[in-house]
């Protein structure tokens, strides 16, 4: 490359002083584009900016939201964030407290009956706009909940309601439902079957109150909005910009105010990314962030007080019992128990402390008769043995006349763990075994539309509880669950979920629970893999903050700010 | 040049029609279920939801109620967020998303223009070899990582400086806009001055320029209306695909810096197969870009009076 | 000329004498070049260009014959050596095999002499096992352990479990452990679950160790070796370290470039070729024709390329145990040709009407003739440059989509999922993402200073500068 016209340095000079005039007007000319973008997005902003993640003068907190309430319609509510939301911003009849123990929500006291159920609701719960909380609210959310227009995918958490499953199948017209408002104070409910875990049910958010004069004039946009929504917790919405800002102030209104110790709990970032959060963290931006293994040695490097907590959850590897499946086959599945641990999943993959290598289906912390129900029915214990499950596996092969197996199909979500998991399944099982696995990674929907359809041989799946008791557990593997994607079917096993559906009596039912653990253990129905933890850093001013497994988790109606 | 704008629309018009019938098309074959929930649902629940959204009804008429519902500029109701409309959604989203698309132009359109004449000016020297290392660096790096990167270094120099100089992440000031914007049009900004620098340099050894010294006229007036206007050109016409990359583009940069743009909710919506999402945005953002590139074209009409608009 | 005049005079005998004048006129001039060796030459000149074509080669011999020469299987896992920074230490120490802990038995030697916070067994990176005298008035402990000395007020670091009762003294940590220091601290709870003053730590030395069944299947030593616990052996070498899993991250980076080039390289060649077929039918048909694939051509480049990217990638679906990467190159040519297909239809047109092809045409050139003479030749600068932009950023979208999680399915490594995975890792392990970073840039850097390079020496207008 040559030099066509010599460069003439008066020339370059004179021209790179116009340059630089050029350039320090486009400085001047973003800066005022800057100004002028400011004011038109102050329309949708979210932030003030120099907002601290405390802030003890105005007793607000602020905090990131990783996914936004798709709508915060109690009876329409599904996903983990709008229940915690919702948990701050309505009371059902009852409620848990901080201890996770139920205690009385807009009901002051109740019975259960096997027939039936009475709630009676305090003088003093009121609405945020002052009106008092009837029990004919309860009656509208729980008709609307089972109206086939409103299409609620948890209405079947009504069921256990008189007639609840026919109106929602539309065989029974809405106010055929067994509840009923005997007066302002008084709500009855017919139950169409024994429920011993009815008080735990309707802490959940689906059985939330929903006032009918406000919910008709908002003309189906309940729950869209800060404004299209009316509140009887201890928060009120007060700012909603959606996908940027929620924002919940205290509820003067709230019967019980004095328990709230802060006035502004403020959500001004959504956003999934993890890495995002621990920066927002470390900016001091917010008082809370969850985090991940990769971020767990700079948290340890930042010297943050770290905290652990077992959310619930419990996650698994279930079969396809599908005819046709290999996984059908009792002795591939055995084979796939002892040759896998769920220890070593835990400690080498997911490297989350409060993550915990799933014994039972049966999460350690749920209560049974007196204790734990795991400490009252010692899941039965499966330990690695290599030798065992390759005989289980070559009995596998005779059973199905194969010499070789088909490669498996491994159905996987597209969420980063998922993916370690399913590629430590394959290398594994492939080591150990020498089955090979096909990963089929999915996106969340195509996901569940193959679990459903039953396009899969295994597949990672997880369940999280929505009530305090082990049933929420139990009916999983039963033969008529549609959540049983695998299609398993056995009558043992169906038996036991009916005894601890319909009976009252602790042990009957705590009893059958250990039958349903010690057959999905010993049948290897599924796989388990752990119980999901969390890991989480919190400003150290911030106090009380509650954690739990069932209920609105995380839990700020609590927190107080200590300063000093 | 009414006429010639004229017939660009009437064509822009039939254009985001083909857009909405692939969109529509796309969206029938993709595999799975926008109905399906993590806890499923009966038979009688999904009926429900099937009524609710139209899905109970043959393909066609589903196209033909899709496609009257778009001339009345009505995108439906979003699958996932129930009760709020796709149209509030592009609504409320859009202009976060154009603010930054804007800005990030400015920025790459700008800083490309000015590097790249200054590193043809400086050819072979210092200048030009600082600026064109950095362009490569520019476009050689991924997006996310330079994302990635630099709310990492914001976080340290807030860190260091013991203030909050900028802001992390979030929206609302124009000190939240200033990094996620640069980050996006930084790509944008090293094609262009790479653009600029060789359109300069051919610009350069030109017969007009070497007319206009040999006729004495001032260096500077040589530079502003003979070099820099005539090198340019090409910039402007790459803008308009540009503007596409970047509008659309964009959805990293709002992840990672928590923006409530609408690339994100188009992700998160094909994530959760939210047709009714999922179709109103890219709709939508095929009507812009097709206006853009519109506008573009009538630009560069302007600026290069060679170039008649029929 | 020469053959024209033959033509047209009648012969003479002087016709057949020596023309000795032309003979030297010839042996002046240069050697007849035809225009590729003369565009080889230009581009030899160019050092940059020349640079960025070895680098070019040398990626597709590291790609193709990389794993011959490093036959590693990228998808071996190695959890002994999770994230593994290039060239730390490998040697390890033979052990048993795991067994459970009831949390009773001790190793003799230690546990009775001491009191405190201490080991039941030697610490190794199987498991770290803690033993602790009952604390008066505890109802339980929280076990922490942390990478660096605390002082007093500092955060006691990672919090590993409790313990329900005060009863329960021991504590079995087998929570992701790597041969270094690390400091365990147990600290009292009361009856409420808060904890107390009451605390106790101690400094763990943890040693890498690795079964002798395990290293005999790795090959670290042979089938036959005899060796006892307590031998040391050296653990299988990672040049480049390893990923999150203990993938070799050598391997990975050679199969990752299988991916990733092979989306760079193949969706550009496919859409180019369509592009310039589609285009160049287009500007020779004319007319109509032309006016109606222009305009389905105006339709294409207008959908939004990412939007649609995404979009076709869901609807193509990708199969159990498929890597996804055909539907990736499908989409990517269906939606990147237009753009080609325009710049190729202008520059025929173009070229149609340039002052040489008339010229040819009256000296009576074929059209077959002008297309491979002077079409394809002047409008290959222009193909070169799309190419040139193709190249990366059809890489570059490939990272994207895995960004956002739609990329290739695992286990499949690319360097867009090896960046998108050492992301969330950049503080702590490094490496994990500036390896396939650093690969995916000189990539896309070579391919443009090699474009570049190319279009100098193709372009026909830059000939007359030299």
């Amino acid at each position: 490359m040559s030099e066509v016209i010599p460069s003439n340095d008066n020339f370059t000079t004179s021209a790179g002083r116009q340059l630089l005039l050029f350039g320090l007007l486009a400085v001047a000319g973003i800066a005022l584009l800057m100004i002028a973008l400011s004011w038109a997005t102050s329309l949708t902003s979210s932030t003030s900016g120099a907002v601290e993640g405390i802030d003890p003068a105005t007793k607000t907190i602020t905090l990131v939201l990783a996914e936004e309430p798709p709508q915060l319609n109690s009876t329409l509510a599904t996903d983990q964030v709008s229940g915690m939301i919702l948990g701050h911003l309505m009371e059902g009849l009852l409620r848990y407290d901080e201890h996770s123990q139920l205690t009385p929500g807009v009901a002051e006291r109740w019975t259960i009956g096997e027939q039936e159920a009475t709630f009676w609701l305090r003088d003093d719960a009121r609405w945020s706009d002052g009106q008092a909380v009837t029990a004919h609210d309860f009656v509208f959310a729980w008709r609307t909940a089972l109206d086939q227009a409103n299409a609620s995918e948890y209405a079947f958490i009504l069921f256990p309601v008189k007639n609840a499953e026919a109106i929602n199948n539309g065989k029974l017209p809405v106010e055929a439902l067994g509840v009923t408002a005997l007066d302002d104070r008084t709500l009855r409910v017919s139950l169409e079957r024994p429920v011993a875990y009815f008080d735990k049910l309707v802490a959940f958010t689906t059985y939330f109150p929903i006032r009918e004069d406000f919910y008709t004039a908002t003309a189906g946009r309940y729950g869209a909005d800060a404004d299209t929504m009316i509140y009887n917790g201890p928060f009120a919405l007060t700012r909603w910009v959606h996908g940027a800002h929620v924002r919940m102030e205290k509820n003067p209104y709230y019967w019980n105010s004095e328990r709230v110790m802060i006035e502004v709990i403020d959500f001004p970032y959504v956003t999934t990314d993890p890495n995002a959060s621990l920066n927002l963290f470390k900016d001091q931006k917010i008082a809370y962030t969850g985090l991940i293994e990769e971020n767990l040695n700079e948290a340890l490097v930042q010297r943050w007080h770290l905290h652990r907590f077992i959310d619930g959850s419990i996650f698994f590897m279930e079969f396809n019992h599908r005819e046709g499946h290999p996984t059908a086959n009792y002795h591939l599945r055995k084979a796939m128990q002892l040759a896998l641990d769920p220890a070593e999943l835990v400690y080498k993959v997911v490297k989350l402390p409060g993550y915990l290598p799933a014994e039972s289906l049966f999460p350690i912390w749920l209560k049974g008769v007196e204790h734990n129900l795991r400490q009252e029915y010692p899941p039965p214990q499966v330990a690695l043995d290599l030798q065992a499950a390759q005989r289980h596996l070559a009995l596998a092969k005779e059973q199905l006349g194969v010499t070789e197996l088909q490669p498996l199909v491994l159905l996987s979500g597209d969420n980063p763990l998922s993916n370690k998991q399913s590629e430590y399944y394959q290398a594994t099982l492939k080591k150990r075994l020498g089955l090979d696995i096909r990963i089929d990674k999915q996106i969340f929907k195509q996901r569940l539309a193959k679990m459903t359809a039953g396009d899969f041989d295994m597949v990672l799946a997880g369940w999280g509880p929505d009530f305090d008791d082990p049933l929420t557990f139990g009916d999983l593997f039963a033969s008529w669950n549609l959540n049983n994607r695998g299609r398993y079917a056995n009558p043992e096993l169906d038996a036991q979920v009916r005894i601890a559906q319909n009976s009252m009596d602790p042990r009957t039912r705590m009893d059958a629970f250990g039958e349903i653990q010690r057959i999905l253990i010993e049948d290897a129905v599924v796989l388990m893999n752990y119980e999901r933890g969390v890991v989480y850093v919190t400003d150290p001013r911030l106090k009380g903050l509650v954690r739990r497994a069932v209920g609105p988790d995380p839990d700020f109606t609590h927190v107080h700010i200590q300063e000093g | 040049m009414w006429r010639y704008t004229l017939r660009r629309l009437i064509q822009g018009v039939i254009t985001v029609w083909f857009i909405a019938t692939a969109t529509f098309i796309a969206m029938h074959n993709v595999p799975g279920d926008p109905l399906s929930s993590d806890k499923a649902v009966s038979e009688e629940i999904r009926a429900n939801l099937e009524a609710k959204y139209g899905l109970d009804r043959p393909v066609t008429q589903q196209y033909l109620i899709y496609v009257k519902n778009l001339l009345r500029g009505d995108f439906g109701i979003s699958f996932t967020q129930k009760n709020r409309e796709v149209n509030d959604i592009i609504r409320e989203h859009f202009p976060v998303s154009a603010t930054l698309g804007i800005l990030a132009i400015v920025f790459a359109g700008l800083g490309g223009v000015l590097w790249g004449a200054l590193t043809a000016l400086y050819r072979n020297r210092l200048p030009d070899i600082v600026i064109m290392f950095l362009v490569i660096l520019g476009i050689s790096v991924p997006s996310f990582v330079f994302a990635a990167l630099g709310q990492l270094a914001l976080v340290n120099l807030n860190d260091l400086l013991g203030i909050s100089l900028l802001p992390v992440a979030g929206w609302g000031t124009v000190w939240h806009m200033l990094v996620p914007s640069l980050v996006l049009g930084l790509g944008t900004m090293a094609y262009l001055t790479r653009l600029m620098r060789s359109s300069m340099l051919e610009i350069i050894s030109s017969d007009f320029v070497r007319t206009a010294r040999a006729k004495g006229l001032p260096a500077t007036q040589i530079f502003t209306r003979h070099q820099l206007r005539n090198a340019i050109l090409p910039v402007v016409t790459v803008l308009g695909p540009s503007i596409a990359a970047i509008t659309t583009g964009g959805f990293v940069v709002e992840m990672v810096f928590a923006i409530p743009g609408l690339g994100r909710y188009f992700v998160q919506a094909v994530q959760q197969l939210d047709y009714t999402v999922i179709m109103g945005t890219t709709v939508f953002y095929g009507a812009f870009l097709v206006f853009m590139v519109i506008v573009v074209d009538l630009l560069y009409g302007w600026i290069d009076p060679r170039v008649r608009l029929e | 000329m020469a053959e024209a005049s033959q033509n047209d005079s009648p012969l003479s005998p002087d016709a057949f004498d020596l023309l000795h004048v032309e003979r030297r006129v010839q042996s002046l001039s240069r050697p007849s070049l035809s225009y590729w060796q003369d565009a080889w030459i230009r581009l030899r000149a160019n050092r940059r260009a020349l640079i960025s074509l070895y680098i070019v080669l040398g990626l597709l011999v590291f790609t193709l014959f990389g794993p011959l020469l490093w036959p590693v299987d990228p998808s071996a896992q190695d959890l002994d050596q999770i994230s593994r920074p290039p060239g730390a230490s490998r040697a390890a120490v033979i052990v048993d095999p795991y067994q459970p802990w009831d949390g009773k038995s001790f190793s003799p030697m230690q546990a009775p002499v001491q009191t405190g916070l201490r080991l039941a067994e030697p610490a190794n990176a199987q498991a770290v096992r803690l033993l602790w005298d009952p604390m008066p008035g505890a109802a339980g402990y929280r076990i922490y352990r942390n990478i660096f000395p605390m002082n007093p007020g500092d955060a006691l670091g990672l919090p590993l479990a409790e313990t329900l009762t005060g009863a329960d003294t021991t504590f079995e940590d087998r929570m992701d452990l790597r041969p270094r220091r690390y400091y365990y601290t147990i600290v009292a709870l009361d009856g409420l679950g808060e904890e107390t003053k009451a605390m106790e730590m101690l400094p763990v030395e943890v040693t890498r160790v690795i079964t002798l069944e395990e290293a005999k299947e790795r090959g670290l030593v042979g089938a036959d070796a005899q060796l006892v616990p307590g031998n040391a052996v050296q653990l299988a070498l990672h040049p480049l370290g390893t990923d999150y899993l203990g993938r070799d991250m050598l391997a990975r980076l050679m199969y990752g470039a299988r991916v990733s080039l092979f989306i760079g390289i193949c969706a550009p060649f496919l859409f180019v070729l369509f592009g310039v077929v589609y285009g160049s039918a287009s500007g020779f048909l004319g007319g109509r024709w032309d006016h109606l694939f222009m305009r389905f051509a105006d339709f294409v480049i207008a959908l939004p390329f990412l939007l649609f990217m995404i979009l076709f990638k869901i609807a193509f679906g990708i199969g159990p145990g498929e890597s996804g990467i055909m539907p990736m190159v499908v989409a990517m040519v269906m939606l990147s040709w237009p753009a080609t297909a325009r710049l190729v239809r202008g520059q025929i047109l173009q070229i149609r009407e340039e002052g040489y092809i008339s010229a040819s045409r009256l000296l009576g050139a074929r059209t077959g003739y002008l297309v491979l003479r002077h079409m394809i030749p002047n409008t290959m600068g222009v193909i070169l440059v799309t190419v040139t932009f193709a190249v990366p950023s059809a890489i570059f979208t490939e990272a994207f989509l895995s960004f956002i999680g739609m990329g290739v399915a695992p286990p499949t490594p690319s360097w867009g999922s090896m960046c998108n995975e050492g992301i969330k890792t950049m503080l702590t392990y490094p490496h994990e993402l500036i390896f396939p970073a650093v690969f995916i840039s000189i990539t896309v850097l070579a391919f443009n200073l090699l474009g570049d390079g190319l279009r100098d020496a193709l372009d026909a207008r830059m000939r007359s500068r030299e």
